[in-house]
């Protein structure tokens, strides 16, 4: 198929229906908007749902009670948005329904702003909602990216019951560019039969199936979380992506940095290449679960003295670099907040600065 | 010899957990009868709330979902979008309904989606332990009112039906009680023509059934019964709100 440009939020939605995703709940928020708005004239075409909530509380409880139903749904929001979904989040994972959830992040706390942000990593990585569960977490670093990371979350939710996260952010969202949609990637639904409560007729048996998150009666909530934990240590042997720059070289510093970050940073490091400061990136493109042997490898290469991680946000990620680094390099943070992209110039000036601060 | 009265087979043989004298017991039977007499037992959904009902799914003998408190709609609306074959209710209690779900129930109210409400009104929270609710009565004393509900402070206490009735999408509105069999006889027939209409694919119904809740009211259940019929039925009338005829 050629390509086409397209808008980063009416490509997501579009991909979400080429994966075979035919029903749609949400509720409108900046920057995202436009996804609802595409999705409310583009679900009637393929015979698909769309409805609008009246809430996103509400909006993720018809997402719980559709796919525990058996379909296929997903939603989106952004940031503030994502906080009222995160409790409806929560009941997905201890009940083990599959649905997949777009944040096109905005600055924050609070109302915080429109403009782009990666605010949200610790939210979508670490919680967001409560008790013991994770997210499976993609951030894609462009509209073609998130196309392909929308169609996969599909699968990847049936595959392990559990919710998916799409950690896009403004810029993603509202940003054109060209897409290609990958052909022959709508997979068929796994058998929801053994959990889904689709109704005893369509099973064709007399055996009830229930959906539930409360566990009152002696370990059998301890039972459950374990059960979740399987699920998410599973997904940190298969399910890990990630993306490099410049990584080939005998880098003196490494940057890590995803989402929209990472392209100013491919840009800055073109610059820093053409001074002869060679840096290097590690990208992950699955934020849970986090590739830390990649970072780890790449962070202890000799050549390597200093290790920064970039990010618009004011120190999130920088705390899973520290971890998977263990000490055995300085570990810097860079980052703003606000809705500001910085200019690669200014990626430049911070390397050079810590790199002067951590000579060999 | 006939067997002319027995269990629904929409009703498991678990024995349920709730206090003597409670209403959810017939309630649940009045459900299960309109199950099984529709012959939807295999394409019914229920969905249970958050409170003394939490539990339901071990009642009744069908597909159920757990819902989050006072999110049964928006749970309910979820299933029925995405599969309109379905028969899909709701069981609610007055703090998960009226208090932290009113939101949902409105909404999903006014779009008119197809599916059913059971509401169970006994004025407190019961599983929490007996905390007040909307529909608590004035001067009612519950655990957070030691002294009565105090309408200068809290307001008058919430009349779900004719609240979601004053809304215009079509929709059958009625509250019946179950405090005794004469009401009883009535709030069957009314669950059952709620089931029908959401058959037929005519409109969102609720049915709130004004009940008892001894433990919490610290009373007898006879004593709770005799209070639910000169205390609440007053203020809480019983009757159609509103009907898609109209």
């Amino acid at each position: 198929m050629a390509k086409v440009l397209m808008k980063g939020n009416e490509a997501i939605g579009e991909a979400a229906i080429r994966a075979g995703c035919l029903n749609y709940f949400g509720y409108p928020i900046t920057p995202q908007s436009e996804i609802a708005e595409y999705l409310s004239r583009r679900m009637p075409e393929v015979n698909g749902m769309f409805l609008q909530a009246e809430s996103e509380v509400a909006a993720s409880y018809m997402i719980f009670g559709a796919a525990a139903a058996g379909a296929r749904v997903f939603t989106t929001s952004s940031s503030p948005g994502i906080s009222l979904m995160s409790e409806g989040i929560s009941y997905c994972a201890a009940a083990q329904c599959p649905a997949v959830f777009v944040n096109i992040m905005r600055g924050g706390p609070g109302l915080g702003g429109i403009l782009p942000s990666q605010g949200d990593y610790f939210q979508a990585t670490k919680g967001g909602g409560h008790g013991d569960y994770h997210l499976l977490v993609m951030a894609p670093y462009s509209v073609q990216e998130a196309v392909e990371m929308v169609m996969k979350a599909f699968p990847l939710a049936e595959k392990y019951r559990n919710p998916v996260i799409i950690l896009g952010d403004g810029l993603i969202g509202q940003m054109m560019e060209p897409v290609e949609f990958p052909e022959n990637l709508v997979s068929q639904p796994t058998n929801k039969d053994e959990w889904a409560t689709n109704g005893m007729d369509t099973r064709k048996t007399t055996q009830r199936n229930l959906v539930r998150s409360l566990f009152l009666v002696g370990n059998s909530l301890e039972e459950n979380n374990r059960c979740l934990k399987a699920k998410y240590d599973q997904m940190k042997k298969e399910e890990i992506q990630c993306a490099d720059y410049n990584i080939d070289s005998d880098y003196e510093a490494l940057i890590v940095s995803y989402g929209t970050m990472s392209r100013v940073c491919r840009t800055a490091i073109d610059l820093m290449k053409k001074e002869g400061i060679e840096v290097g990136m590690v990208r992950p493109q699955t934020l849970f679960p986090y590739p830390d042997k990649i970072v780890q490898q790449a962070a202890w290469k000799p050549s390597c003295r200093v290790v920064t991680s970039m990010e618009l946000s004011m120190g999130q990620m920088v705390e899973d670099v520290e971890r998977v680094v263990q000490g055995k390099r300085p570990v810097t943070w860079f980052g703003v907040a606000g809705g500001i992209v910085p200019a690669p110039e200014e990626i430049v000036n911070e390397m050079k600065r810590v790199l002067h601060a951590h000579q060999s | 010899m006939a067997r002319v009265f027995q269990k629904p087979k929409s009703l498991t043989s678990t024995y349920t957990h709730y206090c003597p004298g409670c209403t959810h017991g017939v309630i649940h039977r009045l459900i299960a009868e309109t199950i099984d007499e529709l012959g939807i037992q295999g394409r019914t959904v229920g969905i249970a709330p958050v409170g003394c009902a939490v539990l339901a799914y071990h009642y009744f003998n069908c597909d159920f979902q757990e819902a989050a408190h006072g999110r049964a709609p928006a749970m309910a609306t979820g299933i029925k979008r995405v599969r309109p074959d379905l028969m899909v209710f709701t069981y609610q209690g007055d703090g998960d309904l009226a208090s932290i779900g009113m939101g949902e129930i409105i909404h999903a109210a006014n779009r008119g989606e197809k599916f059913t409400t059971i509401f169970v009104n006994n004025t407190v929270y019961g599983m929490t332990g007996g905390q007040m609710a909307p529909t608590t009565m004035p001067n009612q004393k519950t655990t957070t009112s030691p002294n009565g509900r105090d309408i200068t402070n809290c307001g008058m206490p919430v009349k779900v039906a004719e609240l979601i009735a004053a809304l215009q999408t079509p929709a059958y509105i009625t509250r019946q009680s179950v405090i005794k069999p004469k009401y009883i006889i009535k709030a069957k027939k009314a669950i059952r023509k709620a089931f029908e209409y959401q058959m037929a694919g005519t409109c969102f119904s609720l049915v709130e059934l004004v009940s008892t809740c001894p433990t919490n009211w610290g009373k007898t259940p006879l004593e709770a019964v005799q209070w639910a019929e000169t205390d609440l039925l007053p203020y809480y009338q019983l009757g159609d709100c509103k009907t898609p005829d109209e």
